[in-house]
């Protein structure tokens, strides 16, 4: 293949709100660009885990090379990198961003800017990125494109005369955002021939190459035979094979400074080709890796056990599968008195936890329980000794406690200022610290807040949500351990102390959330034929009781004549309910009651 | 020779009531006597395969078999008289409506044979009748009562119902004295079920039904079964009650999953290890008789296990429950032998009682009886 030469590449990215088109566009921006015909296109090409489709997000990103002959008569070669877009993965999506100079930011026109797009965008030009406005959605009867113009450079300063007004769904104006890119998008620059620098913005195992890197190449070139360096183990590898990526992998003898592409170099886990690292020739290695890579650490843990009649092992094997592609994903053997034999899984955040669940049900088609998140805490013993315990189970008994710490995250909250009132209130019903606000422009402000993190991963993202119907975006890092009032809550169910819905939380907040639990297990539990109490208690004393009313009836009066196979279903429904339970003492309980009284609680 | 029970389906009905989920119209008269042809059709396709059975029990449902003219039921029971066995102690039970039948119709189901009549009563307060949009009212309860016992007909059931909107545990207790006092020789009581696309279900959605409360509705249940029993009636199924020797001998066939031949729209039929069923199309039905076909729509084969799991589910409905002897007898193996566990569990919470004999419902297990019969499920 004939290389274009680097001042005709483009490397960029799209930035856009959930729904207002991000994959319907990048769909059309490969058709355009002739890369894929239609009928090739599966809709929504870049976004393939049957997952991500239905929860209209991207999870993990991906990188397609389309070819574009621009109007000038010059044939341009347009690299779009897909970028994940939740808060979970905002590392993830900085590092993508990384590998571009341009982004594409997308707005409906209907809906205006939104919160999660500014959080991107400001991660876009922070990397110094040139953001290039696309006014999506104007086929519908509600657009209002000039007021969105007009919105988009109050709150960002930037330039939308020019702006294309498209329909990415009808194909409308698809050319006029190519020739943007190719106007707008600085080319890349550095040196093929100075010391390699090559920038991992994804990577996935395959079963036959091993891992393949999804790299920006900043400075040199990266050829087959080549040893490389991985620069934050010092590891090294043999290049295997180097390629861009149009509708499919295509090797390639090269990848030079400004390209995009892959790599694969028989290695055999994506713990060693971590995202964000900087890949270097080992016998020219370049002096300073790119700046910005972090080790993703997990934040978040829970148990995830095999549900009633699942293997072990099966659950064993399945989570191995996974962490070969997800370096962030963790986990180890633990048990429960309740849930038996299972593992603490650590993830980045609550979403990561749910897609990991998801998969485990839907790719491994697994049944599995998933007991309450929890975050690392802390604990000093009398004896001096200090532990770090995500299981609340291996909490010890207070009398050896000395002192307990537990993790602070410092969160940016960007949000409209109608809101603001609403957040404030929000943050310190988490006994959130505040720290400060600023104002972003008139209407839109940026809350600085310290907030523990096991506030966080309740129901935070939730609440924010529904208090700001939306408009609210949060990100956060991690700030430090803090000394904290903890307690131990634990749930009994028929009297006996269900391990699995332990929690560690703060000791003004445990009779609220003991009673929450309680009210909502009440909910979940099916009535049996007898009365169940459901206590939460601290230690020997019962903070709150609920209870569930015994069964009264579950009767049919009537057998439908001779249909007997309706009956019959109506039983089998009952019975495949059952299986979904897991039986804690007398009592069933179903699977979801562990994670259903996690969440949200609207009326509250 | 091998017995067998036959069901016979008349779809039709002047107004469909907001409970109703069975298969029925109000808007198809027109089909009537195609429909009634097709019937026949239907029996004479099933002539040769019922060579060695004879007929026990033969039972018109609907729908309301009552809302059309006589003539058509004479002419099928005396089709089925003419060309199958039939069993010299035959039962044949119509369903009726109060205010569809008259002096010369009730003669002609006499003279047709019919000797049990199911009366779709359902209360004996007006205001209730309406409210559940039955179109007759009380008198005329009386007046079709009258006009079968003047034809002689010494075996009249009465449907009834619980559980209904607005409806006290005084009311019940009213419509079943009533019935009594008329001297019924059997009751079925049954509760209210709301079923997906009935007018109630959509109300109860909405909120708009007013239902007795749980504890309420069991109450009703067991008051008037105690009344029932305290009568003279036998309880003898969930819901039906009976003078001594006048059980129906037809839903017995099916809670002791016996054989029976369903033949009409959406009818089920049992026999031969197969289980099927007709489609319950109208139009379909009527066109694939008149091409001679059997209008099935679906079939399953019953093997030895889904057998013993259905007789025991059905069985356990009966209030003797289930036979520990017959059991054995019928599948050559001992019921603790397959279901020692269920038995145990739910012996030990109360639900059941084994007294050597038979593994019956306790009065608790009455209410509850889904749980004990989903562990007979395999």
């Amino acid at each position: 293949m004939e290389r274009i030469k680097q001042e005709n590449i483009r490397n960029f990215s799209i930035i856009a709100h959930i729904d207002h088109g991000k994959s319907t566009l990048a769909d059309r921006l490969i058709e355009e660009t002739g890369m894929l015909t239609s009928r090739e296109m599966q809709n929504q090409v870049l976004d393939n885990m049957d997952l991500e489709r239905e929860r209209g997000i991207t999870i993990k990103l991906k990188a397609v090379r389309l070819v574009y002959k621009a109007k000038d008569g010059d044939e341009y070669l347009l690299n779009l990198i897909d970028t994940p877009g939740h808060v979970d993965f905002t590392y993830e999506v900085s590092r993508s961003l990384a590998a571009c100079e341009g982004a594409i930011l997308v707005v409906d026109s209907t809906q205006g800017i939104e919160a999660q797009t500014l959080a991107n965008v400001y991660l876009a030009l922070d990397q110094d990125l040139e953001i290039v406005p696309v006014i999506n959605k104007i086929d519908l009867p509600s657009a209002r494109p000039d007021e969105v113009k007009k919105e988009i450079e109050d709150i960002i300063g930037i330039d939308c005369e020019d702006a294309p007004l498209i329909s990415a769904k009808d194909g409308l104006n698809i050319g006029d955002v190519l020739e943007a890119i190719v106007k707008h998008v600085p080319a890349p620059k550095g040196d093929p021939k100075a010391p390699l620098k090559a920038l991992i913005f994804d990577s996935y195992y395959d079963s036959y190459k091993g891992v393949v890197c999804y790299v920006r190449v900043f400075e040199g070139t990266l050829k087959p035979g080549m040893e490389i360096q991985m620069m934050s183990t010092g590891k090294t590898y043999e290049v295997v094979e180097v390629g861009i990526n149009t509708s499919k992998h295509v090797s390639v003898d090269r990848l030079e400074a400004g390209d995009v592409g892959y790599v694969t170099a028989s290695i055999k886990n994506v713990k060693d080709a971590r995202v964000g690292d900087t890949i270097t020739d080992n016998n020219n290695p370049t002096e300073e890796p790119l700046p910005g890579y972090k080790k993703v650490v997990p934040m978040v843990y829970c148990g995830i056990y095999p549900a009633e009649g699942e293997d072990f092992n099966t659950v064993r094997e399945a989570l191995e599968k996974l962490q070969v592609n997800d370096a962030s994903l963790v986990f180890e053997p633990e048990s429960s008195a309740a849930l038996g034999f299972g593992f603490r899984c650590g993830f980045l955040g609550l979403l990561h936890m749910e897609i990991v669940q998801e998969r485990l049900e839907r790719e491994f088609d697994l049944n599995i329980v998933t007991t309450a998140p929890s975050v690392i805490y802390r604990i000093t013993k009398t004896t001096g000794e200090v532990l770090e315990i995500q299981n609340p189970s291996n909490l010890p008994p207070e009398t050896e406690i000395a002192s307990m710490q537990e993790p602070i995250v410092s969160a940016n909250i960007m949000t409209p200022t109608d809101h603001v009132g609403a957040i404030m209130e929000l943050c310190q019903n988490k006994r959130g610290k505040f720290l400060n606000m600023e104002y972003l422009e008139e209407k839109r402000v940026v809350l600085h807040y310290e907030l523990p993190l096991n506030e966080v991963i309740y129901d935070f993202f939730d609440a924010l949500k529904s208090k700001t119907k939306g408009y609210a975006s949060l990100d956060y890092e991690l700030k430090g351990y803090e000394e904290s009032e903890l307690v131990k809550l634990d749930i009994l169910i028929n009297g006996e102390l269900v391990d699995a819905f332990s929690l560690i939380v703060h000791k003004d907040k445990a009779y609220e959330r003991g009673r929450s639990i309680a009210e909502r297990l009440t909910d979940v539990i099916p009535r049996h034929q007898f009365a169940i109490p459901i206590q939460a208690a601290i230690g020997s004393k019962i903070i709150a009781r609920e209870t569930i009313r015994a069964l009264r009836k579950d009767v049919l009066a009537k057998c439908y004549g001779g249909d007997i196979s309706r009956k019959k279903k109506l039983l089998e429904k009952q019975k495949e309910g059952k299986k979904r339970m897991r039986q804690i003492g007398s009592v069933e309980v179903p699977q979801e009651a562990f994670l259903t009284v996690l969440k949200y609680d609207e009326n509250k | 020779m091998k017995e067998i029970s036959i069901y016979i389906h008349i779809p039709f009905c002047i107004r469909k009531c907001y409970y109703c989920d069975f298969t029925s119209f109000s808007n198809m008269n027109d089909k009537i006597p195609k429909y009634m042809k097709s019937l026949m059709v239907e029996l004479d396709l099933y002539k040769e395969r019922l060579r060695d059975y004879t007929i026990k029990t033969i039972f018109i449902g609907g729908g309301t078999p009552s809302a059309i003219e006589a003539r058509y039921i004479y002419d099928l029971l005396g089709h089925l008289y003419k060309n199958f066995n039939i069993f010299k102690d035959l039962e044949v039970t119509i369903e009726v409506n109060p205010g569809t039948i008259d002096k010369e119709k009730v003669k002609i189901y006499k003279e047709a044979g019919i000797n049990r009549v199911s009366m779709g009563v359902q209360s004996f307060n007006d205001s209730i009748l309406k409210s559940i949009g039955r179109i007759h009212n009380k008198d005329q309860i009386y007046e079709s009562y009258k006009l079968l016992r003047d034809e002689k007909f010494e075996n009249i059931n009465m449907d009834l119902m619980f559980g209904l909107p607005n409806q006290t545990l005084e009311e019940v207790l009213l419509t079943l004295e009533e019935a009594i006092s008329l001297g019924v020789e059997h009751i079925s009581h049954y509760s209210l079920i709301l079923e997906e696309g009935t007018q109630f279900y959509n109300l109860e959605k909405k909120g708009k039904l007013n239902l007795p409360k749980e504890d309420k509705e069991r109450l009703m249940y067991h008051k008037s079964t105690e009344f029932l029993v305290e009568k003279g009636y036998n309880h003898y199924e969930i819901s039906n009650y009976a003078l001594p020797n006048y059980e129906c001998r037809h839903n017995l066939v099916y809670w002791e999953l016996a054989p029976y031949l369903g033949v009409g729209l959406s009818s089920h039929s049992y026999m031969e290890n197969m289980r099927f069923f007709n489609t319950s199309n109208i139009l379909d039905y009527i066109e694939k008789l008149e091409g001679k076909l059997l209008p099935i729509e679906g079939e399953e084969a019953i093997d030895k296990s889904t057998e013993i799991e259905e007789y025991c589910i059905l069985g356990i409905r009966k209030i003797n429950g289930i036979d520990k002897e017959e059991f054995k007898k019928r599948f050559n193996v001992d019921i603790e032998a397959i279901y020692k566990d269920p038995i145990d569990k739910h012996t030990n919470r109360g639900l059941i009682i084994d007294n050597g004999k038979a593994i019956r419902l306790t009065k608790k297990g009455l209410d509850l009886s889904n749980l004990v019969e989903v562990d007979f499920l395999k």
